[in-house]
């Protein structure tokens, strides 16, 4: 993210010798600049200065012409190279590769045979040693810089251009705007290290002295933001008579591509080099392309401006804009988006001579709604919205002037402007005792202040209650609160005094029943042969489709994301299946067997239309809003019920050398729901339904106590078992865990164990087919009464030996009484009944 | 076989040595039977001597009957002696002739399991619970207000697009106000607001970043959150707490370090990183989680006083925790939901 040159950070704190950026990189992690990586230059290998002896022109069969020379490497022979590029000449101090070099891109050097000659070597361009982009030709040092009384042929050119050394990427967090310079980094190392610093952003008496007659810039904001002005300071400065060809020098070119900039012209070279190397954002206007004043102001409904970049931008009636007043039209014309990016029109071209340099300081807030909005993360933008030193405007010009005067020839009138007067920084009334309070080391009130005060703060004397006023240096506008300076303590003085001590917390209870209930739920099902997944919850129409949801089913009703990843996938679910189907279809198609899916997870239900629909009200957080607030947001988010599902495929019973296993059916399904559910402590009724994804006459409603559907098991629709290429027959469940949950839950009553014996009596019975037989087991168990321990069906039986659209049903009783042996009367008026019983409700005759 | 006489102690005498002899040679037990039809039934020598018993004179039957007597008793206990011998012998052999290969395949379950970041959620949800936490929870599509505001960042705070923000659609064109939550943070304020104080919870679950699928990324993962709000809280109860979870989950010689950071919603922030023994390239320090003092702007918008209370609060990536521990080398094993991913972890990491 922010780039840092390590010999350039010696220009503002006093590095070792020999500091490398690993070295860098330990001790600012100390102060929070995180290390994101280390770069070391591409180029390895013989890269030597050489200076061109003779240069003889072969045009070529191709209409090429190649270059023929010779050149000192500082060896007893001179080397022969060709070479395609025109622009340098017999004397020339160059770049050479010899053969063994490395250049970016893995591009290795060896002498080849080309043109008729051995070219044993190359000479490099800017380009090809990964210095910059600029396609010109061969680098030609004394052009760049250089002074020829300086070199030597053969010294090492990688040393020279600065190609050798280590740049440490770090990491700067959004409170830290100070470090996207060199001044900042710096600062940080030295209280990282206590190495010394000299602030080389601080405005001395020159940079204090009033200024007048420079260039007409009014500050015109009429909409500021929450009543913040949208820039309150803007310094300008002319500058006559700049060499538009003059090239910025090459330790400067070097520097920059080091911080991943590209080295352009002098004019662009230089602003940009003082933002690096002091934070503050610089734009040079061509001055015959300006028409005075200049005006800052907001946008105007409908306006329209051409960045640098070449877009043209309709803007936002809140972005703030610079602009001049050509034909005497005050601000009509826009020439940048204020701290984010100039304007196209006032480019410095290759031919400006005359500069007007602008160095100004925005609201934070402003800039960054401008960059988001236009998605513009500039330089300039990137240090705005973090906070730029209200200080430094005038020390930035000041040495961008020093280096276009000393590179370019310029000349800098002898007036300038700075208008606006930027706010205050905060002052903070603080407890010295504040800090150890929360960081939990014992800091004195005299280290607090040292701290604070090393930090750039200044720090009154103590008021009789101990507290001081800390204001805070201009560079940090982050520090507006104590808990802020509290971090400062703690970090100046390092993280690692912090001693570890684990807080007795207060008694708790333990997991909830929900948390427990999911716990066995899951476990249950993985004992049970089923593996559990976690899908993604992003869906498109075309799950519902595949699952062959009716185009009113209410579960396609789905929240809808506003920014989805995938844009076909737009949906929240609404259901596990829909995702849950698909991560079946996946394992398949890899080739994986008889598997078995489950997933426990939220589902998405639709905006209800008594909530008002789908908008939460955003309050600005730091007070609490109030209950009705509070019920509004929450009462907007939509519900998001647990849910529990399970596709089974293939094999429910592994086949093996014992045999063929057993295929999956409708049955496993189901009395997998049904395992759920009493682990959940609810008991559910089974009811036939007709309910996609499943086949309409293998389906089964799942229903609580009080009747309420809170799921579906059995097999899947053939349809949907295509759709998805499943294997035929398999099945699926899915529950409401949540409304299980509500349903059960209460303790159980225990039963008394009866020790007396048992009497089994099995009954058959010839119903109607179209009986479910959970109604008649039902009937059964009701009939049999009290005593009755256990009823179950034992045997289904549809054939020749009953009537045609009848069936048999077998019951086993196990019946107990919990106080005596039953005798063989009782079991027979237990057996009557029963009988008598589903006769009546089924017209079932007991079959003999 | 000629029928001794019941006096004739030197007949009878053979008669016993014969069968016993019979009896020792039956080599199973049907040859045992036939032997001892042979020398014990009704047509045997003996039986017949016993019947002869009843001609005799009395002075002698009381001599003859003791002979035979005896005689028979002994062959009796002979007999089933061999016949123990021999039934055991013939046990052994069917447990013999039973014997099956017990090395085939025994897979007659399917083979199911847990996630493994589920079962890595309970395992941290155990190690707060054992310091007396609790497991507090909340909704995954969340409000914006719980999600950035309630912690701490604002409108246009650069904090807030430091996140890739899943926003709901509202139908219209005013914004929903409503996003995937992009943290387990949310969680801090809706506890504050819902429990009374002095709170202690953990809060682990899934969130959501506009990450597309990769190896190292994944549009949906999971965090655990930590907050403590009590009085006298302070950055070192920050770090014993960081300190004993660390080493719950990576053993006792597991290290930490907290290096400064920027969260909105702590002040002072940390980052918290993890002395990796194991790391690519050699042991160093790797990132675990960030962490702080809840920031007092936090604790107000809970209607909390910072006067009062302090607190701290962290999350760190389960992902990140699983892959660490286990080495995963990629996010996309975790969430494409490949059964062969899954079973290979036991029931309990």
């Amino acid at each position: 993210m922010v780039l840092v040159p390590v010999a350039w950070l010696g220009d503002h704190v006093q590095i070792p010798e020999g500091l490398t950026a690993e070295r860098l990189a330990a001790d600012l992690v100390r102060v929070g600049l995180e290390e994101e990586a280390i770069h070391t230059g591409e180029v390895t290998g013989p890269v030597v200065v050489g200076r061109v002896l003779d240069v003889t022109p072969e045009p070529q069969k191709n209409g090429k012409t190649i270059n023929w020379c010779h050149v000192d490497v500082g060896e007893d022979a001179p080397r022969g190279i060709v070479c395609g590029a025109h622009n340098f000449d017999a004397g020339d101090w160059v770049v050479v590769a010899l053969p063994g070099a490395v250049l970016p891109g893995g591009f290795e050097i060896a002498a080849r045979k080309t043109y008729g000659h051995v070219s044993d070597g190359m000479i490099a361009s800017v380009r090809e040693l990964g210095i910059g982009d600029d396609h010109s030709g061969i680098l030609v040092l004394t052009r760049t810089g250089f002074d020829a009384a300086d070199l030597v042929a053969g010294a090492d050119a990688l040393a020279l251009l600065g190609l050798d050394e280590q740049v440490l990427e770090i990491n700067v967090t959004p409170d830290r705007g100070y470090c996207f310079s060199m001044r900042g980094v710096a600062r940080e190392y030295a209280h990282a290290t206590g190495a010394a610093f000299t602030d080389r952003g601080l405005p001395g008496p020159a940079e204090q002295a009033p200024v007048s007659g420079g260039f007409g810039v009014e500050l015109a904001d009429q909409a500021p933001i929450d009543r913040v002005p949208g820039c309150d300071r803007f310094v300008a400065q002319i500058v006559r008579g700049v060499d538009a060809a003059a090239p910025s020098p090459a330790w400067m070119q070097r520097r920059l591509v080091q911080a991943g900039m590209r080295p352009i012209s002098l004019a662009v070279d230089v602003t940009n080099y003082v933002m690096l190397d002091l934070g503050q954002p610089i734009h040079a206007y061509d001055l015959a392309a300006l028409a005075e004043p200049i005006v800052v102001r907001r946008a105007r409904p409908a306006e329209h401006l051409v960045t640098l970049d070449g877009q043209d931008r309709a803007l936002h009636v809140e972005d703030l804009l610079i602009t001049d007043s050509p034909d005497g039209q005050r601000g009509a014309r826009g020439i940048g988006l204020a701290g984010v990016m100039g304007g196209l029109e006032s480019e410095t071209a290759e031919a400006t001579a005359d500069l007007l340099i602008e160095a100004a300081h925005f609201d934070p807030v402003s800039i960054a709604r401008t960059a988001r909005r236009h998605r513009l993360s500039s330089e300039a933008a990137k240090r705005f919205e973090r906070g730029v030193d209200t200080h430094l405007q005038r020390v930035a010009v000041a040495r961008v002037v020093e280096l276009l005067t000393r590179y370019g020839g310029g000349v800098a009138d002898e007036t300038a402007t700075d208008v606006g007067t930027p706010a205050a920084p905060a002052t903070v009334t603080f407890s010295p005792q504040v800090p150890a309070r929360l960081v939990g080391v014992p800091y004195t009130d005299a280290q607090v202040s040292q701290t604070l005060e090393a930090i750039g703060c200044q720090v009154s004397q103590p008021a009789p209650d101990g507290r001081v006023q800390v204001t805070a240096p201009t560079w940090r506008p982050d520090l507006t609160a104590p808990e802020d300076l509290v971090e400062e303590v703690a970090r100046i003085r390092g993280y690692d005094e912090i001693p570890s001590v684990v807080p007795a917390a207060a008694p708790g209870t333990g997991l909830t029943r929900s948390q427990r209930v999911r716990r066995a739920v899951a476990d249950a099902l993985a004992a049970d042969g089923l593996v559990e997944v976690l899908s993604y919850p992003f869906v498109g129409p075309d799950a519902f489709d595949a699952m062959g949801l009716e185009a009113d089913d209410p579960r396609r009703n789905a929240v809808r994301l506003a920014n989805p990843l995938v844009d076909t996938q737009p949906l929240m679910r609404t259901n596990l299946l829909a995702t849950l189907l698909d991560t079946t279809r996946r394992n398949i198609g890899r080739g994986n067997v008889d598997i078995a899916l489950f997933e426990l997870g939220l589902v998405t239900a639709p905006a209800s239309e008594s909530t008002g629909g789908l908008v939460a009200p955003v309050r600005v957080g730091g007070t609490r809003p109030d209950d009705a607030t509070l019920g509004t947001i929450r009462g907007a988010v939509p519900d998001q019920p647990r849910h529990v599902a399970a596709v089974l495929t293939g094999r429910r019973a592994p086949s093996g050398w014992w045999g063929p296993g057993r295929e999956v059916e409708a049955g496993d399904a189901i009395a997998a729901a049904l395992h759920v559910a009493s682990i959940a402590g609810a008991e559910l009724t089974l009811q036939a339904a007709a309910t996609a994804p499943w086949h309409p006459g293998r389906c089964a409603a799942l229903r609580i106590a009080d009747g309420q559907v809170v799921g579906h098991a059995g097999e899947l629709h053939p349809n949907v078992v295509t759709t998805f290429d499943l294997p035929a027959r398999s099945a699926a469940f899915e529950l409401d865990l949540d409304a299980l949950l509500a349903a059960g839950g209460d303790p159980v009553q225990a039963r008394p164990v009866s020790s007396f014996p048992v009497a089994k009596e099995d009954l058959a019975f010839v119903v109607d087919a179209s009986v479910p037989a959970a109604q008649v087991a039902a009937a059964v168990r009701e009939a049999a009464g009290e005593w009755a321990e256990d009823v179950r069906l034992f045997d289904v039986y549809t054939g020749v030996q009953v009537p045609g659209g009848t069936r048999s049903l077998a019951f086993a009783l196990r019946l107990r009484a919990p106080d005596r042996t039953l005798t063989a009367e009782d079991t027979a008026s237990v057996r009557r009944q029963v009988v008598s019983a589903l006769a009546t409700r089924f017209g079932a005759t007991l079959r003999t | 076989m000629s029928t001794p006489s019941p006096l004739d102690t030197d007949a009878v005498r053979t008669a016993v040595a014969e069968a016993l002899a019979a009896f020792a040679a039956a080599p199973d037990l049907a040859a045992l039977k036939q032997a001892r039809t042979a020398h014990l039934g009704d047509k045997s020598p003996l039986a017949l001597a016993n019947r002869a018993i009843g001609a005799l004179d009395p002075a002698d039957k009381a001599v003859a009957g003791r002979t035979v007597g005896q005689a028979r008793q002994q062959l009796g206990q002979a007999f089933a002696q061999r016949s123990a011998v021999l039934e055991a012998e013939r046990d052994a052999r069917v447990l013999v002739d039973e014997t099956v290969d017990v090395t085939l395949p025994a897979q007659r379950r399917p083979v199911g399991a847990r996630h493994p970041l589920e079962t890595l959620s309970q395992r941290i949800a155990d190690v707060f619970v054992a310091m007396g936490w609790e497991i507090a929870e909340g909704p995954e599509l969340e409000a914006e207000w719980f999600n950035f505001d309630a912690l701490n960042f604002g409108q246009d705070h650069p904090a807030r697009g430091m996140q890739d923000t899943f926003f709901v659609d509202s139908g219209t064109d005013a914004p929903s106000g409503l996003v995937l939550r992009t943290h387990t943070s949310p969680v801090q304020a809706r506890v504050l607001l819902d429990r009374p104080l002095p709170v202690y919870v953990a809060c682990p679950g899934k969130v959501f970043r506009t990450d597309a699928l990769d190896a190292t990324h994944t549009p949906v993962f999971h965090q655990v959150e930590g907050l403590a709000v009590d009085r006298g809280l302070t950055m070192a109860h920050l770090r014993g707490t960081l300190d004993h979870f660390a080493r719950a989950m990576f053993g006792p010689q597991a290290r930490t370090r907290l290096r400064p950071s920027f969260f909105p919603f702590t002040e002072p922030s940390a980052e918290m990183d993890l002395w990796f023994p194991q790391k690519k390239g050699g042991p160093g320090w790797i990132e675990w989680g960030g962490c702080g003092m809840v920031n007092p702007a936090v604790l107000r918008s809970a209607g909390v006083d910072p006067e009062v209370y302090s607190g701290f609060a962290f999350g760190m990536g389960i992902e990140r925790t699983l892959m660490l521990r286990h080495g995963i080398a990629d996010m996309r094993d975790m969430v494409e939901g490949d059964v062969r991913f899954s079973t290979q972890f036991q029931a309990v990491i």
